[in-house]
C-alpha cells in the first residue's frame, strides 16, 4: 500500500469519526442534561432516540437557506466556514492512538506527525473566531455584532493563558509533537503515579482546561451566544445548515480540546502501570490504544456537557476579569515554577 | 383620636367632603390644592401617609346621567318636572382623581380626591411627592385625557401614541371605535 | 455596509431594542436601551404590548363574570388574583365568609405563591444560565397544578372561588398529596439552594447587582418581595392581617441591600414560609366538621349599594390591590386593579443605569414583572 493511500485513509477515517462524535454528542447532551434534570430528553427517533441527531441533520439540511436582506452576503456566507472548518482540521496533528501494524507496516494512528504540531492546533484554534466575528458582523444585526465582539474579547485574552499553559507542556517534554509528547508519557512518575501530564503539572492543567472552555465558548464562558441576553449572539440571523455548521462546529470543537486534554495531560493512550504492548498482539494492541485514548477522551468531553448543566454563565467583565487578571498571572508563574524546576533537575 | 378626626383637624377648610364607608375613609379635597394637602398628609407627624399606593381616574358621566334618569322616573306628574330646573345648576364635574395612601407606622389608609370637570384637565402632578407617582399619572392622562401639569414625561403609556381617545372614558365604546385599522403597522399586507 | 440607510449607531451609543419578542422578556415587554459597549446608558421600558383592556372589560360584565379575567392578570398565580378580587367585592359587599372558606383560601392562595416563587426563582436561573434548578422548581410545580386540576380542572387559569366563599371543598388529592409534596418542595428548594446560593459565579451575577435603597423603594411603591429585599419588613398578612393570617406563625423574611441575590433569597425563603402557613391552616382545617359551609349567604345577582372600596391582599409579588367603586347596579362602576409590578416596573430605569446588558436581564428576571399583569 502506498504512503498516502493509507494517509487518505486516515484523512477519512477521522473525518467521518469526529462528524460521528459531534452527532452523537448532540444526543449525548441532550439526553445527559434530561437526566440530570429529571426529564426524559429526546427518545422517540430510534432506539433510545439515537436517530436522533440524524433527523436533526436531515431537518437542518432541508430548511430554507435564508440570506436577510441587509447582511453581507459574502461574510455572511464565509462565517460559518470559516467556523467549522478549523475545527474539523485541528484534529489532523493530535493522535488517535498508537500504531497499527498491518502486514508488517507500521501505521500511526495520527493523521500527521508533524514536529510543530502544537503550534499548528494553538493556531487553527484562533482561526474560529474569524468566522464568528465574520458571521456576527455581516449578519447585519445589533445583537449577533455583540456576540461577536464579546466573542473576540474573550479569544483574545483567552488565548494567552491558553498557550502559556501549553508553552509550560512543552518545556517538560521538550519537543513539539504530540505524538511524541504521547510517547513520553509511558510508565511511572516519582515510582508511584503513572507519567502524566496531570502530575507534572497540575496548575497548568487547570488552566489549560479552563481556558479550553472559554476557547469552546461552553457555558459558563457561552456569552457570546448567551441566549437569554443578546437571543443567540452571533448565529442569531442564522438558519438552516449555516447554522448546523457552527452547532456542529462547537461539538468538533470539544472533542478536539478533549482530545487535546487527554494527549497532554493524561496519557494519551496509556493505561497506568500496564504496559498494553507487551502482552497484546500488534493489531489488537493498535485497536486498544484507540479504544484507550477514546474512553479518556469521552469522558472530558461529558465533563463538557456536566458543566454546562451545572453552572450560571459569566458576566461579560467577569470574563474578561478572570482572564487577564487571575489566569494569565497564573499562568505565568507557573511556566516560571516549570522553567525553575527543569533548569535544577537538568 | 381617631383618624378622621386628625384628619379633619389637620386639614380644616380644604377639605369638601368626608366619607366613610366599610371602614375606608375618603376625603374629597378643591383640585388646586391637591398637592399641598397630599404634602401636609405625607409629611405630618401622627399621620405621615408616606406611601402611594396608586392613583385612579374615575370617569363620572355615566353615573350622573343615570341618577338623573331615575329622578325622572317616578315623576310622572307635572308637579315634580317643574321642580327639576332649580335644583340643577352647573353639571357636576366630570371627572374624578383618587389617591390611595397608606401610612406605614400605622397601617392606616386613606383616600384624597379631587374632582376635575372637562372644561379645565389640568391637574398638578404630584411626581415631586414621590416620583412612584409618574406611571400611575401617565396611565390617568391615557385613559382619561386629564393632563397633569409638571410632570416629567407625560406621554401615553398603555396605548400606543397617537391613539386618538381616551379608552376609560365612559362614552368610549368596549368593542373600540376601529383605530386598529388607522394603525400603520398594522397594515402588512 | 455603505448602503445601509438605518444606521444604527448615533454618536458614540448603540440604541439596542430587547423585546418585545426576546427570549429573555417574559411575556412580552420591551426595554429600548442606550448602550455604551455593553454597559446601559439609558434604559426606557415600553409597556402595553398586552394592554386587553381589564378594566374597561370589569366594567361591561357582572361582577361573577369578571372573576374568570382575574385569572389572566398574574398568570403564573391565578388564585392569588381571584382571592383578591373576590375579597373586595366581599368588601363592598359587606359580607363575611364562613371560616372554613377562609381556610381553603388561605391554603389555595399559598399553593399559588409557592407555585410564582418557584417559576420566578427557576426563570432567574435560566436567563443567567443555569439550567438544571429551573427544572427541579417546574416539576413541583406541576404537582401543584394537579392540586389545582383536581380543584377546578383547570391547570393556570383556574378561576378558584365564587364571591362569597368557594365553590368547592378541599379536592381529596390534596389529603394523600400534601404531606408528600411538602418534602419534594423542599428537597427541590434545598437542591437549588445548593446549586445556586454558594456558587461562586451565581455570587458574582446576583450579590450587589442593582442594589436599591429602602427609601427609593418605599418612595417608587415597591411592595412584596422586591421591598423586602431592601430591608424594609412589610406584608400584608402580617401588618394587615386577614383570613386568620394573625394567627398563623411564620416569619418574613427580609434582605438587607435589595440586590437580585436578596431578592432571589428572599423568594426562596418564602416557599418555605407558606409550607408552615399551609401545614398550620391544615390543621385548623381538619378541626372544622366536614359539612361546615363554604359559602356565605350571597344573593344570586349581585348588587353593591353604591361606594367604593379599595381592598389589597400579599398576593407572590407584592400589594395586589382592587378599587371597585358601585353604582347599585349588577355590574361594577370602575374597577382599577393596583398590580405589584406596575411600580416596581417604573423603576426599573434607575435600576439598571450603568449596569451591563447582562444584568438588565438579571433585574428584570428577580424583579418578577408578569405581562399579563403589568398592562392589564
Amino acid at each position: 500500500m502506498d504512503n498516502w493511500v493509507i494517509a487518505l485513509i486516515k484523512v477519512v477515517f477521522i473525518w467521518t469519526w469526529t462528524l460521528l462524535i459531534a452527532t452523537l454528542m448532540t444526543w449525548v447532551e441532550r439526553r445527559g442534561s434530561a437526566m440530570m434534570q429529571d426529564r426524559l430528553g429526546p427518545n422517540r427517533a430510534g432506539p433510545f432516540g439515537l436517530f436522533q441527531p440524524l433527523a436533526d441533520g436531515i431537518k437542518l439540511f432541508t430548511k430554507e437557506d435564508i440570506i436577510p436582506e441587509k447582511a453581507h452576503k459574502i461574510l455572511f456566507s464565509l462565517g460559518p466556514i470559516l467556523f467549522a472548518l478549523p475545527a474539523f482540521s485541528a484534529y489532523a496533528v493530535i493522535p488517535f492512538g498508537d500504531k497499527l501494524v498491518v502486514n508488517g507496516k507500521e501505521i500511526i494512528l495520527q493523521v500527521a506527525d508533524v514536529n510543530v504540531g502544537f503550534l499548528y492546533v494553538v493556531a487553527l484554534g484562533a482561526m474560529a473566531v474569524y468566522g464568528i466575528v465574520l458571521g456576527g458582523w455581516g449578519s447585519n444585526n445589533k445583537y449577533s455584532i455583540l456576540g461577536g465582539l464579546r466573542s473576540t474579547a474573550q479569544l483574545i485574552s483567552y488565548e494567552v493563558p491558553f498557550g502559556l499553559s501549553l508553552l509550560a507542556v512543552v518545556l517538560v517534554y521538550g519537543t513539539f509533537s504530540l505524538r511524541e509528547i504521547s510517547l513520553a508519557q509511558q510508565g511511572t512518575f516519582l515510582g508511584f503515579l503513572p507519567n502524566w501530564g496531570i502530575f507534572k503539572q497540575p496548575l497548568g492543567f487547570i488552566l489549560f482546561i479552563v481556558t479550553a472552555y472559554a476557547e469552546a465558548n461552553r457555558v459558563p464562558f457561552d456569552l457570546p451566544e448567551a441566549e437569554s441576553e443578546i437571543v443567540a449572539g452571533y448565529h442569531t440571523e442564522y438558519g438552516s445548515m449555516r447554522l448546523g455548521l457552527y452547532l456542529f462546529g462547537e461539538y468538533v470543537n470539544m472533542y478536539t480540546l478533549a482530545a487535546l486534554m487527554v494527549t497532554l495531560y493524561f496519557g494519551a493512550w496509556h493505561l497506568p502501570y500496564i504496559d498494553m504492548s507487551k502482552f497484546l498482539g500488534p493489531v489488537s494492541y493498535g485497536i486498544a490504544s484507540f479504544l484507550v485514548f477514546f474512553l479518556k477522551t469521552a469522558f472530558f468531553l461529558w465533563l463538557f456537557v456536566w458543566v454546562r448543566w451545572t453552572v450560571p454563565r459569566f458576566r461579560y467583565d467577569q470574563v474578561m476579569g478572570l482572564g487577564w487578571k487571575a489566569l494569565i498571572p497564573l499562568a505565568l508563574v507557573n511556566l516560571f515554577i516549570t522553567a525553575l524546576c527543569i533548569q535544577l533537575t537538568v | 383620636m381617631g383618624l378622621k378626626e386628625k384628619v379633619q383637624d389637620l386639614l380644616g377648610n380644604d377639605i369638601l367632603d368626608i366619607v366613610e364607608y366599610r371602614g375606608d375613609l375618603t376625603i374629597e379635597v378643591p383640585k388646586s390644592k391637591n398637592v399641598k394637602v397630599l404634602k401636609a398628609l405625607k409629611e405630618v407627624e401622627g399621620l405621615q401617609f408616606d406611601f402611594l399606593v396608586d392613583i385612579v381616574g374615575v370617569d363620572n358621566s355615566a353615573l350622573y346621567e343615570k341618577k338623573k334618569a331615575k329622578k325622572k322616573k317616578p315623576k310622572g306628574d307635572e308637579e315634580a318636572e317643574e321642580k327639576e330646573p332649580v335644583k340643577e345648576g352647573p353639571p357636576p364635574p366630570r371627572f374624578e382623581v383618587v389617591y390611595l395612601l397608606l401610612a406605614l407606622s400605622t397601617n392606616e389608609r386613606l383616600r384624597v380626591k379631587i374632582r376635575v370637570s372637562e372644561d379645565d384637565l389640568e391637574v398638578d402632578s404630584i411626581t415631586g411627592l414621590w416620583r412612584g407617582a409618574n406611571w400611575p399619572e401617565r396611565e390617568v392622562y391615557d385613559m382619561f385625557g386629564i393632563r397633569f401639569k409638571g410632570h416629567p414625561n407625560l406621554k401615553r403609556l398603555l396605548m400606543w401614541e397617537g391613539f386618538p381617545a381616551h379608552p376609560l372614558r365612559k362614552d368610549y365604546p368596549l368593542e373600540g371605535q376601529g383605530e386598529q385599522r388607522d394603525f400603520d403597522d398594522c397594515r402588512f399586507f | 455596509m455603505a448602503k445601509n440607510n438605518n444606521a444604527p449607531i448615533t454618536g458614540d451609543y448603540v440604541t439596542i431594542n430587547i423585546g418585545p419578542s426576546h427570549p429573555a422578556m417574559h411575556g412580552t415587554l420591551r426595554v429600548v436601551c442606550k448602550t455604551d459597549g455593553e454597559t446601559i446608558v439609558e434604559a426606557i421600558p415600553e409597556i402595553g404590548y398586552l394592554h386587553r383592556g381589564v378594566e374597561k372589560l370589569g366594567e361591561n360584565l357582572t361582577y361573577h363574570q369578571f372573576i374568570p379575567i382575574t385569572d389572566r392578570l398574574n398568570y403564573c398565580s391565578a388564585i392569588a388574583n381571584n382571592v383578591a378580587y373576590e375579597k373586595a367585592v366581599e368588601k363592598l359587599l359587606g359580607i363575611e365568609i364562613p371560616e372554613k372558606a377562609k381556610l381553603i383560601r388561605v391554603i389555595m392562595k399559598e399553593l399559588a405563591r409557592i407555585a410564582d416563587h418557584q417559576v420566578c426563582v427557576g426563570i432567574l436561573g435560566v436567563d443567567l444560565g443555569a439550567f438544571t434548578p429551573f427544572f427541579y422548581l417546574i416539576i413541583q410545580r406541576e404537582e401543584i397544578y394537579d392540586i389545582f386540576e383536581w380543584y377546578n380542572g383547570a391547570r393556570l387559569t383556574n378561576t378558584f372561588g365564587r364571591i362569597g366563599g368557594v365553590n368547592a371543598d378541599l379536592p381529596e388529592i390534596f389529603h394523600t398529596k400534601w404531606p408528600k409534596l411538602k418534602d419534594t418542595i423542599r428537597k427541590a428548594n434545598d437542591e437549588t439552594d445548593k446549586l445556586l446560593t454558594h456558587n461562586r459565579i451565581w455570587m458574582d451575577r446576583t450579590i450587589g447587582v442593582n442594589p436599591f435603597s429602602p427609601e427609593d423603594a418605599l418612595e417608587y411603591g415597591f411592595t412584596g418581595p422586591c421591598l423586602r429585599a431592601t430591608g424594609v419588613k412589610r406584608d400584608l398578612r402580617k401588618d394587615e392581617p386577614y383570613y386568620f393570617y394573625n394567627q398563623f406563625d411564620f416569619e418574613v423574611p427580609v434582605g438587607k441591600h435589595g440586590d437580585v441575590f436578596d431578592r432571589y433569597y428572599v423568594r426562596l425563603i418564602e416557599m418555605e414560609e407558606s409550607i408552615k402557613i399551609i401545614d398550620q391552616a391544615y390543621t385548623m382545617y381538619k378541626e372544622l366538621p366536614p359539612d361546615a359551609p363554604l359559602m356565605a349567604k350571597v344573593p344570586k345577582i349581585i348588587k353593591p349599594p353604591e361606594g367604593e372600596i379599595y381592598s389589597a391582599i400579599e398576593s407572590p409579588n407584592g400589594e395586589l390591590g382592587f378599587f371597585i367603586k358601585s353604582d347599585g347596579t349588577d355590574k361594577p362602576y370602575r374597577i382599577k386593579i393596583r398590580p405589584p409590578c406596575y411600580m416596581v416596573y417604573q423603576a426599573f430605569p434607575e435600576l439598571v443605569k450603568g449596569e451591563m446588558i447582562a444584568d438588565t436581564i438579571a433585574c428584570l428576571s428577580s424583579l418578577n414583572i408578569i405581562a399579563g399583569e403589568l398592562d392589564r
